[in-house]
């Protein structure tokens, strides 16, 4: 459906999108992971017409964003980062226009305008300027605004940022209503909601594509070690220490004392709770916690973004 | 290009200068300065017809136009609402014909309730109606011609004020410069006697109606119109 290929933008000197070549099916919900300044808005801006590449191009089925760009912008919807809305237009007489524009029947223009308020829970600002909206209803505004033609690619830069926790888990379900049927394509720098919506990631860093994969595929091959944190109390720091060090596997133990207990962070190349379970056993210490720090995707962004720094 | 996106354009951009006073306000102020400058002496010249109204009215333009014209691009940009207008299924072409027409039309009602000078005086007087048609004519061309370069002064930045001193500069030129042949070199004033809109202008407004002057006209506009078109697409 989507096919970026080779796609380098720079601004003057300053290289943004790096060589990016990426390919979306149809019917996949992607998010588009990355630190601030690491090409996420330029690649979609590329992507919905708004920038030129200095190099490269995309494909929307089949239509070069730069040959075709009238025809491939009616395939797309996009609502760009803090939507920007023509802040002294009525809600409803916005998404009138931008029906208007997109073409859409007079006879059906009414319906889809209720339908798409129903959808995106704007009913009861429709008769209100755009400025006296908070953000979370302009977010909204803009995700009707994006969906007005029910176009097959929905193209979203930060959807979410800067509503509240409701308006977010609203949107992410809107997204993934969506997405059931349309190529969603989402930026964002909130790892769960990447992990909660998307079918497949891809974390960007420094205008390359750091990772691509499924949630479960990223967890699996990053190349993040095995966390253990112990609690222990009666037992002496000294020794302590340097048993738990002397287990095969451990690469490093750092030991916090507070309130005669011992708080144990292990670095391990595997899943060493047994072990470290039995070899406590064999002491008088009382173990309070044993836990194994689940490879989080903030772990494996962190890992990943931080290469080449 | 479509015509029915150019009118979506249009629809929308006209609407909006009145969502803001400042429409209001320019009109009113145009009214107000037009009007005292034009009947202040019309009675000591007393003469019935409107050559002195035309005569003042270039230099009103110069200042108005820009004032309606400022905010067409440079406010789409400072807000970033060109980001959703960029990415709509819209030429560029359409957005900068839809925006031209729009603010031409808000000229051309600002100019509107002059008509009534042109009524009031046939009825104290026998109004020569000749020039006052051309007067008209001549100033529907003319703001256009303003308009267009206000909207290319208006594309070229984010801010309303350089694109307002930048439109007001190149219109105030254009006018004036038919006052300053004088003082330039003899072999290049028929080339600047041509280049400003005062000559055109005038041989319009005295009712004289030559297929040139309205070509100036309609190449000036087309020129600034396509040079914002041209400083669009390279906005990056």
């Amino acid at each position: 459906m989507i096919s970026i290929q080779e796609l380098t933008k720079y601004y003057d000197d300053v290289c943004a999108v790096n060589n990016m070549s990426l390919d979306i099916p149809e019917g996949q919900i992607m998010g588009l992971l990355g630190p601030n300044g690491a090409g996420k808005s330029t690649t979609l801006r590329i992507l919905t017409g708004y920038l030129p590449p200095s190099e490269g191009t995309i494909f929307v089925n089949g239509l070069d964003v730069r040959k075709d760009p009238i025809e491939a912008k009616k395939l797309i919807g996009y609502l760009p980062e803090s939507s920007p809305i023509y802040p002294d237009m009525l809600v409803y007489d916005y998404l009138d226009y931008i029906a208007q524009v997109r073409g859409i029947d007079k006879s059906v223009k009414t319906k889809r305008l209720k339908d798409l308020a129903g959808l995106c829970g704007i009913r009861e600002v429709m008769h209100k300027p755009v400025s006296s909206l908070s953000k979370g209803y302009k977010q909204r505004v803009g995700l009707a605004l994006a969906m007005m033609s029910d176009p097959r690619i929905l193209v979203l830069d930060e959807p979410t940022s800067g509503l509240d926790p409701n308006q977010i888990a609203e949107i992410r379900s809107i997204i993934k209503e969506i997405g059931k049927e349309k190529t969603v394509i989402f930026s964002t720098h909130i790892l769960s909601e990447a992990e909660a919506t998307c079918d497949r990631i891809v974390i960007v860093n420094k205008g390359k594509i750091a990772a691509d994969g499924t949630m479960d595929e990223l967890k699996s091959s990053a190349r993040a070690d095995q966390k253990i944190s112990l609690s222990l109390r009666d037992a002496g720091r000294d020794e302590a220490e340097k048993v738990l060090a002397g287990i095969d596997g451990v690469t490093a133990v750092n030991c916090t004392e507070k309130e005669g207990q011992l708080d144990f962070s292990l670095d391990a190349v595997r899943d060493l709770r047994a072990e470290v379970f039995q070899t406590v056993k064999k002491r008088d210490w009382i173990m309070l916690e044993l836990l194994q720090e689940k490879k989080s995707l903030e772990n494996i962004f962190r890992i990943l973004t931080s290469e080449g720094k | 290009m479509s015509v029915k996106s150019i009118l979506t354009v249009f629809k929308r951009e006209f609407r909006s200068y009145f969502f803001s006073p400042i429409a209001y306000i320019i009109m009113t102020i145009f009214l107000v300065i037009t009007g005292w400058f034009f009947f202040s002496t019309f009675f000591l010249a007393g003469r019935a017809d409107m050559r002195d109204f035309f005569n003042l009215l270039p230099l009103i333009f110069a200042f108005t136009i820009p004032a309606v014209t400022m905010r067409v691009f440079a406010e789409e940009y400072r807000s970033g609402s060109f980001e959703i207008l960029a990415t709509l299924p819209l030429d560029k072409k359409e957005i900068v014909a839809g925006k031209f027409f729009a603010a031409h039309a808000l000229t051309l009602l600002m100019i509107a309730p002059t008509l009534i000078y042109a009524i009031s005086i046939s009825t104290i007087g026998s109004l020569d109606w000749g020039p006052v048609i051309g007067g008209y004519l001549g100033a529907i061309l003319l703001s256009g011609a303003f308009t267009a370069i206000g909207i290319f002064a208006s594309s070229l930045t984010h801010n309303q004020i350089v694109a307002f001193i930048i439109s007001v500069s190149i219109s105030f030129f254009l006018t004036v410069i038919d006052n300053m042949l004088i003082l330039i070199p003899g072999f290049l004033v028929g080339f600047f006697q041509f280049l400003g809109t005062g000559y055109h202008f005038g041989s319009i407004a005295k009712g004289v109606i030559d297929s040139r002057d309205i070509i100036y006209f309609l190449s000036v506009i087309f020129i600034a119109l396509y040079s914002s078109y041209l400083v669009n697409m390279e906005k990056k």
